[in-house]
């Protein structure tokens, strides 16, 4: 048992090590060591152009989408390396936010479903980072419930074989930063409601799209509501065939999940410095016994996940799959997020309730954690969804009785 | 990075769930549950004679001179079975304080007895309730000579040898006492966890030499608890995969309202909970192992944080399991309640879990500050 490098693994750490000391741009560590959770990374410069030129140098020598193919823009290296990659790129892939979803869901869709043509076009750019991808899944009638979606694909009536879109997704990260979107419709209310469904991929400048900001309830604006009126889409862009589309927006979740080694932010380390330091009439926080249980308990989360990824890790590096111990991830530290930050505010006392960064307590990380929490146990799979999967598929116990299984998705009742 | 087992240690894991499915049955551990017998007997000198007890124990002592990764794979095996022996008082405890701080001689006339069960060895700190600490060490040495009251003592009424804090001319030190000497009586007490005794020793005037040094006795103990803690985490973690496994085993089982109980949210949830906090002691475990086999400076960190988790994991699993079965969860004859002993016996031994709370943290200031 150990933490080693193979010598393989230790010759590609120094490699990439010597390129990020050369490359990487160094007049933004400091502002990115900084940017907390919760807060929206670099201010000082235009935090999509520093994205989209971090990650054109690094495409230019190779070190873009590193798991992809080369001929798709990627390096085709192994998934131990691309951990090795995140690790030693630190504070510089916070940049990458602006990617993860064309990266980590959209390329890999195209990857299996999109026509070769197609993917030799488009895959490369959205590598490199010149072209920014959404994903277009959830709808205010289907959230966890996402085959529950509205949005109708029918043919055109021109006859030229189009698809004509009509309706609206909600929660589009970075739509309104893209240039293009994997989209999932209903092309049949006939059938129940996973076999109505067909995906397709375009541009998010086709005539028809809008796109609108949600005022989120920590008062940013990273999501968006997009609304599509008469939008047509040509069927060469369609993923899948005509019906399958929820077979094809499996291989998008699935591989939201394989994204192994990243390390759930759960906010410990801050709160831990700042006990360290916070006085109090009895002397520094963290001597307090209560004070100390308390961190205890979020301690061991916290190094909990470190571990339960270095365990991933492994067994990436040994040319395994990981178990699904990986699964709890967001789970442990979406809840351990938030009431870390309900306890950091109690130590601060009627203080607590300051959020303006240039008095608040440790610059108000605490309180935009406090106020930006809730949506991590709601996005990407809620704490219920994700205790589902963890109960079905991890520990083998039955499915929710679905009422609405063989029912044509137009009669399912959609009030109460 | 290799941060697991290799496949030879995979294998020892599978030869002890083999060997602990026959010989630490449910029978068998409800037959000390149950019966007059403090601990199995046969069971004991089994462990003896597979090598396990002696797994970390060098050869030259008699041991088999594996090492601590294969303790903690057999260690999880034991808390998986309840394995009803004085595991954790005489090899987890005595033989690994006698590994870090015994003379040649005491390794010698020990290590080779306790590797093959024949002595039972536990170690007598606490005087009573409350936190344990130092100051609160009231046991006399002098001349040569121990006396003092202790409890409870694991394991206290088996066993032959213990290593008894006590305050000598320069201080707390650790000493070494034999139990079945003169001057030294002992009474057995009624516990939450019977498959694991408890004993009240008392000492008037019994032969005890030092164990290291003197006046150094807690540092020594804290150094044996920490390898303890680690080890006894792997019990805990063998303890939260067993009783989540009959806790899954019931929900598919079990129907009520015209469904597996498995099939509602409340149940599925709390098991997935459960399987949750597995997994980070496991985790947790695993780097205290690290620390444990590689002479870690961080050990002192990884046993606190495997600690803590552990007992909460356990704790969660075991109470969340009787749920789970519901009114046959709270029988006498289902085992639901014999983990439940366990886990909350488990949680105070080697110290309680606010007291590791707070070791860990002040392990982590100093970690910090150094």
């Amino acid at each position: 048992m150990n933490f080693d490098d193979t010598p393989q693994e230790a010759a590609f750490r120094a490699e990439v090590r010597s390129w990020i000391s050369a490359n990487a741009p160094k007049h933004l560590e400091a502002e990115l060591k900084q940017s907390g959770f919760g807060s929206s990374g670099v201010t000082s410069v235009d935090p999509i152009a520093a994205a989209k030129a971090w990650q054109k140098t690094k495409s230019e020598a190779g070190w873009a989408c590193l798991h992809w193919p080369q001929e798709y823009g990627g390096r085709g290296a192994s998934p131990i390396e691309r951990v090795i990659w995140g690790q030693e790129e630190g504070p510089y892939g916070v940049l990458g936010g602006l990617f993860t979803i064309g990266h980590g869901r959209c390329g890999p869709t195209l990857m299996a479903w999109a026509r070769e043509d197609h993917k030799r076009a488009l895959l490369p750019a959205m590598a490199s980072g010149e072209e920014v991808w959404c994903q277009l899944f959830s709808e205010p009638a289907g959230g966890s419930d996402l085959a529950g979606l509205r949005t109708r694909a029918t043919p055109a009536e021109d006859g030229s074989g189009d698809w004509i879109i009509q309706g609206q997704k909600i929660w589009t990260s970075g739509a309104q930063n893209s240039d293009y979107g994997i989209l999932i419709t209903r092309t049949n209310p006939d059938v129940p409601k996973h076999k109505g469904l067909t995906m397709f991929w375009l541009s998010m400048k086709s005539p028809g799209i809008e796109i609108r900001p949600i005022k989120q309830a920590n008062g940013q604006s990273g999501f968006n509501e997009v609304f599509f009126t008469d939008v047509r889409i040509p069927d060469a862009q369609r993923l899948g065939e005509v019906g399958q589309g929820w077979t094809v927006s499996l291989t998008t979740l699935m591989n939201e999940r394989l994204s192994i080694g990243s390390g759930m932010p759960t906010g410990f380390p801050e709160l831990f410095d700042y006990c360290l330091n916070l006085q109090t009439p009895d002397g520094p926080a963290a001597d307090n016994p209560m004070v100390r249980s308390r961190l205890a308990q979020y301690a061991v989360k916290a190094s909990g996940l470190k571990y339960t990824g270095m365990r991933a890790i492994s067994a990436l590096s040994k040319g395994e799959t990981p178990g699904p111990e990986n699964s709890i991830g967001k789970l442990v530290a979406g809840a351990s997020m938030q009431e870390l930050a309900m306890f950091a505010l109690d130590l601060q006392g009627e203080y607590g309730v300051v959020s303006d960064p240039h008095q608040a307590e440790a610059v108000g990380r605490f309180q935009a954690m406090l106020l930006r929490s809730p949506a991590t146990r709601v996005e990407g799979g809620t704490d219920e969804i994700l205790r589902n999967i963890i109960a079905e598929r991890v520990l083998g116990l039955p499915g929710d009785i679905r009422v609405d299984k063989d029912v044509a998705f137009k009669d399912i009742p959609t009030r109460g | 990075m290799n941060f697991d087992f290799s496949d030879e240690q995979k294998q020892l894991r599978e030869t002890a769930r083999k060997f602990l499915a026959e010989k630490s049955s449910p029978a068998v551990v409800r037959a000390i549950l149950e019966g007059p017998e403090p601990f199995d007997r046969a069971l004991w000198a089994g462990l003896g004679e597979m090598g396990f007890l002696g797994a970390a124990i060098p050869e030259a002592y008699g041991g088999v001179g594996l090492g601590h990764l294969e303790l903690c794979v057999i260690a999880e095996e034991l808390g998986r079975a309840n394995a009803p022996v004085p595991m954790i008082s005489s090899i987890y405890q005595v033989a690994e304080a006698l590994m870090l701080a015994g003379t040649e001689a005491q390794k010698q006339t020990l290590l080779p007895k306790l590797a093959s069960g024949e002595v039972i060895g536990t170690m007598a700190l606490v005087e009573g309730a409350g936190r344990n600490s130092e100051r609160s060490i009231k046991a006399q040495m002098s001349n040569g000579k121990l006396t003092g009251v202790k409890v409870p003592v694991a394991d206290g009424d088996v066993a032959n040898i213990a290593i008894v804090a006590a305050r000598g001319p320069t201080g707390v030190g650790l000493y070494l006492v034999d139990l079945t000497a003169p001057g030294v009586m002992r009474e057995a007490l009624e516990t939450i966890d019977p498959t694991r005794t408890q004993a009240r020793l008392i000492f008037d005037g019994a032969p005890a030499q030092l164990l290291g040094e003197a006046g150094q006795g807690w540092r020594l103990a804290a150094d044996i608890q920490d390898r303890a803690a680690v080890l006894t985490a792997f019990e805990q973690v063998g303890g939260s995969d067993r009783a989540l496994e009959m806790a899954r085993d019931y929900a598919l089982e079990r129907m009520a309202f015209g469904r597996q109980i498995g099939s509602f949210q409340a149940i599925k949830h709390m098991l997935a909970d459960m399987y949750v906090a597995a997994t980070l002691a496991r985790s947790n475990a695993y780097y205290g192992a690290w620390a444990l086999s590689t002479g870690s400076v961080e050990l002192p960190v990884a046993a606190a944080t495997a600690r803590v988790s552990a007992t909460q994991s356990y704790q969660q699993c075991a109470k969340n399991n009787i749920q789970v079965h519901g009114g046959m969860g709270f029988t006498w004859a289902f085992d639901c309640h014999i983990h439940y002993r366990r886990a909350n016996g488990l949680a105070l031994a080697l110290g309680s879990q606010s007291t590791w709370e707070d070791l860990l943290i002040e392990r982590m200031r100093r970690r910090n500050a150094a």
